[in-house]
């Protein structure tokens, strides 16, 4: 593994984080999450009706290295909002039920304004890292 | 691989002043809910005292301890 490609994920993941208002990292996709922490902290995102892009950190070992590297957070899920790192599952689901995640993501009173994030925006944040993997060969 | 007593018993040598109730959550030795409670988490958001739990651990998380669950509080 050279540096160069070590940077070009840690690049990728600075700047998805700086892209998107709100985006999880997570084992598996919104649609068929891998883990149950996971999986929890998008029915919570879901719940809200909150917009997010979500990366998949399976298919390459190196994204969750250089993540938590940059995070300073051990486990998976983390959830960025605003380019900060808000949490993991239990501060997620903490926030859920004291209502301050609807106040963090700016969804009070949900309705039909807010949209979701057509599901292309999650493909291409994930796509942009994995095809990190690919140029590898 | 870590029990339940020893992940409580090293939060509370490494938070000066902290109690910690720790259960293995699956029975199988490697999945840990933890509830911390300290004084050294006052003024201090959920990512930063979650922070000094996790730090106790370090390389550890996500290894022998596949998973620890956190639920912090500063001391009433």
């Amino acid at each position: 593994m050279s540096d160069t490609e070590q940077n070009q994920i840690h690049e990728a993941i600075t700047r998805a984080i700086s892209e998107h208002d709100t985006i999880l990292f997570m084992k598996g996709t919104p649609e068929a999450p891998a883990c149950g922490f996971s999986a929890r902290t998008v029915a919570a995102l879901q719940a809200l009706q909150a917009p997010f892009a979500a990366v998949d950190v399976l298919p390459d070992p190196r994204i969750r290295e250089e993540l938590s590297a940059i995070s300073q957070w051990p486990t998976i899920p983390q959830l960025f909002v605003r380019g900060e790192l808000v949490g993991g599952c239990d501060i997620v689901m903490e926030m859920y039920e004291s209502g301050e995640l609807a106040q963090t993501l700016g969804v009070e009173g949900n309705d039909a304004e807010h949209g979701r994030k057509p599901p292309d925006e999650a493909a291409a944040v994930a796509a942009g890292l994995t095809q990190i993997e690919n140029r590898l060969g | 691989m870590p029990n339940a007593e020893e992940i409580k018993q090293r939060i509370e040598a490494a938070i000066p002043g902290a109690r910690a109730e720790v259960e293995d959550w699956t029975g199988g030795g490697d999945h840990f809910k933890a509830t911390v409670t300290a004084a050294a988490f006052a003024g201090r958001s959920r990512i930063e005292q979650h922070r000094l739990v996790y730090d106790v651990f370090g390389a550890e998380i996500g290894g022998p301890i596949h998973a620890l669950s956190l639920k912090t509080q500063s001391a009433g």
